[in-house]
This record gives structure tokens, C-alpha cells and sequence, in this order.
């Protein structure tokens, strides 16, 4: 048995290709389904924060956690931060040492004898406020954003503390708060700049080797060091905008 | 249209209509202000208190600390750095702020550590460095070389 053909005519064809191609031209003007794949505002002309992280002028000293942790009532175990600060030591034979006892706080020590160490520095570390950020597409209830501003925020009375999002962050910046039971994480003290002041770990760095700024403002504090230093990010095969840029950073880090 | 057609969009509209129901309720008020969270939560972020006042508040009172300070290497250094968040002071002078004389915050900044720039900080030997002194005995932390 065959299949009967159907006996289209040229002008059918026409006027149903013509038909569906307007159509989806009608419905591309109208947008009907924009806010399923609108994860987030486009970028407008208003701020958009950006860090700045010169390695060369970290000592180590950890004021920035420490003020981070004060500012924020980030609780004191050692194992909760929303930044910390990293010892990155090479030694003559190629192994590389990382260590954070207590983010910093506590100061630091080197781990081999100053004649074995080939190359060492610090790194601090915080939330990089990314662009296309892995934590805030994973909340199933809407409580992780980014805000017009480009700062990764967290709705604490929304949060239901599942901890999607804390697996989800490439840079281990978030943690669940033993207290509230909630996810917490870097605001770029958020209240702070709200009112004219700096985020806290920007205040306390005593050898201004941390800046932030508006980088749609090509003046701002983050603008220049950005022109001034060759900057990268961290894990940028990730894809995911960091807005976090590292002056001198080594490939050891990650 | 058959019966248990017609049943079955029954059903089907009683269902959504409940949903509709359940959405506009549960629904919480800025909602997709901004985007798909609630706009309200940036405000509540936004009104945490601030508790570093940051120097130029500290400078408002103790303009004469604060001049010492400007001729010094510490220029740049925020009070709070090593007196404590000032909120409390600010609002309340009876509440005192953090005097700690003892040589382990300055070795928070100066211990000596193969990892600091040496051509951004100067850097101390804890040990070979007059051992047993006191930093401020020799050195005003408002104004360390002077």
C-alpha cells in the first residue's frame, strides 16, 4: 500500500512559507515568552561594580577578613568567610603549597624554610561578582540574584538554604550560615556603598591593594587599574564574567 | 463533544484556575521589579548597619591624632584598622574603643614573611629585632619614624 501524496501547488507553498516566516517575525517583535529567558536585566547605563586585586601589594596581613567578618557578623569559626586570604608557596622542586589558617586572620607562616622556596606570594580571595553567575542560575526559588548593579546578591528571607548554590559557585565563596540556616555570602557590603562608604575589606587593606569601582565609568578606581595592570581572572575558561581582576596573578592559582 | 471531552476541560480549568489563584497569592510583592527575585530584598540589604565609620569620622573629634597621623607613614592606614569598628563610639563616647599595645598587631603587618613585597612593607624579625621590647616604646604607632 503507498502512501498517498498530498498535491501542493507553488502557490501554496509560497503562501504558507510567507504565512509561518511572518509569523515568527510577529512574534519576534512581540517577545511573548522574553521573560522565560530573561535571567537577568540587561546591562544598563547605570553602575556596574568591578574588584581590583593587585597581588603585588598583598602582605598577607588579613585585615581584609578580618574587618569582612566583623562588618558582616560573618560567624568566627575558622571555616566561614566571605573573603580570605590565600599563601601560594613554590618550592625549589616544583610542588606547590597552599595554606589559609583561618583565612588569614591568624597571620601566616611558611610552610618550608626560606632557602627551599622558589617563588611565593599571596592571594586574596572573595566573591567575584560575576556576570553570568553559576550560583544565582541554580536557586530554585529565586533568592540568589544579581542586582542592576552586577553584585550577586542573596534574599535571606527567601533563601530555603538548600545549597545548590554554595556547590554550584566555582570559587567557593558562599556558605550556609550555622545561625540563620540560610546561604550567605560577599555583598560587596552592599549597605556600605549605599551609604558613600567603602565595602569594608577595601577600607581595611593597608597598602591599597584592593579597589572597586563603576566600570561603565572609565575614571573609576577599578577603570584605571584595569588600563594601569595586566589583569586576568580567575577560571575564566568557566565563562563566567568574572568581575574580580587580579594583577600579576600565577597560573598556580585557582 | 463527547462527554468525558467535556469532563476533562473541566478539569483542566479548574486546575489552572487554582493555579492562578495559588500564583497570585503566593506571589511576594516586588516580585520581578528588577528581575525574577524579590526587588524589596536589595533594600533590606541595603539597611544593614554599617559599623566602620571610617577616618573621616575619627578625624570630626580627634583632629589632633589625626594630624600626627597625616605627617606619619601611616598616612594611609584607617584608625579602625587597629582600634575596632567605631559604630558604638561614634554614638556613644563612653563606649571605648580598642587600645592594643602589645607587639603582635604590628606584627599583623610587619612579621616577616617571605611572601610579603618587600618594597611594600617594612618587615620585622620578630626575634632578631630588640627582642623583648616593646614596639611603642621606640616607635608612636600615629607616627612611626618621627
Amino acid at each position: 500500500m503507498a502512501i498517498e501524496k498530498e498535491n501542493f501547488s507553488r502557490r501554496d507553498f509560497i503562501k504558507n512559507s510567507s504565512m509561518f516566516a511572518g509569523g515568527v517575525v510577529f512574534a519576534s517583535l512581540i517577545n511573548p515568552y522574553k521573560f522565560v529567558f530573561a535571567t537577568k536585566q540587561p546591562k544598563g547605563k547605570g553602575k556596574w561594580y568591578g574588584i581590583g586585586i593587585d597581588i603585588e601589594k598583598c602582605i598577607g596581613c588579613g585585615s581584609c577578613a578580618r574587618a569582612c567578618k566583623i562588618e558582616n557578623d560573618v560567624p568566627d569559626d575558622p571555616f566561614f568567610f566571605r573573603n580570605w586570604v590565600e599563601q601560594y608557596t613554590i618550592t625549589n622542586d616544583e610542588r606547590i603549597l597552599v595554606s589559609s589558617p583561618n583565612g588569614g586572620i591568624d597571620g601566616f607562616k611558611q610552610p618550608v624554610p626560606d632557602e627551599d622556596i622558589y617563588k611565593t606570594f599571596f592571594v586574596p580571595k572573595m566573591c567575584n561578582h560575576c556576570a553570568k553567575s553559576p550560583c544565582t542560575q541554580v536557586c530554585p526559588v529565586g533568592a540568589s540574584f544579581e542586582s542592576p548593579e552586577g553584585l550577586a546578591l542573596v534574599d535571606q528571607s527567601y533563601c530555603i538554604g538548600c545549597g545548590y548554590c554554595v556547590q554550584a559557585c566555582p570559587y567557593g565563596c558562599r556558605y550556609i550560615d550555622p545561625l540563620k540556616g540560610v546561604v550567605d555570602k560577599c555583598t560587596l557590603c552592599y549597605h556600605r556603598l549605599e551609604k558613600g562608604l567603602d565595602p569594608a575589606c577595601m577600607m581595611a587593606c593597608p597598602t591599597g591593594a584592593r579597589v572597586y569601582g563603576d566600570l561603565n565609568d572609565k575614571n573609576s578606581a577599578v577603570s584605571l587599574f584595569l588600563k594601569e595592570h595586566n589583569c586576568a581572572v580567575l577560571k575564566p575558561q568557566l565563562n563566567t564574567e568574572s568581575k574580580l581582576f587580579y594583577n600579576d596573578l600565577s597560573q598556580e592559582v585557582h | 463533544m463527547p462527554l468525558q471531552v467535556k469532563r476533562l476541560l473541566l478539569v483542566f480549568a479548574i486546575f489552572i484556575g487554582i493555579m492562578l489563584v495559588l500564583k497570585y497569592v503566593l506571589t511576594p510583592d516586588s516580585w520581578r521589579e528588577y528581575g525574577p527575585y524579590r526587588g524589596n530584598a536589595i533594600g533590606e540589604i541595603a539597611s544593614q548597619q554599617a559599623k566602620y565609620v571610617q577616618k573621616e569620622s575619627c578625624a570630626d573629634c580627634h583632629d589632633s591624632i589625626a594630624e600626627i597621623k597625616s605627617l606619619g607613614e601611616h598616612i594611609n592606614l584607617q584608625c579602625e584598622i587597629c582600634h575596632g569598628p567605631g559604630y558604638q563610639h561614634v554614638d556613644d563616647e563612653n563606649f571605648k574603643m580598642e587600645i592594643t599595645k602589645n607587639n603582635a598587631l604590628c606584627l599583623r603587618c610587619h612579621t616577616k614573611n617571605a611572601a610579603s613585597p618587600k618594597n611594600i612593607i617594612k618587615q620585622i624579625d620578630a626575634i632578631e629585632h630588640n627582642e623583648g621590647e616593646e614596639c611603642i616604646t621606640c616607635h608612636n604607632p600615629h607616627q612611626p619614624w618621627l
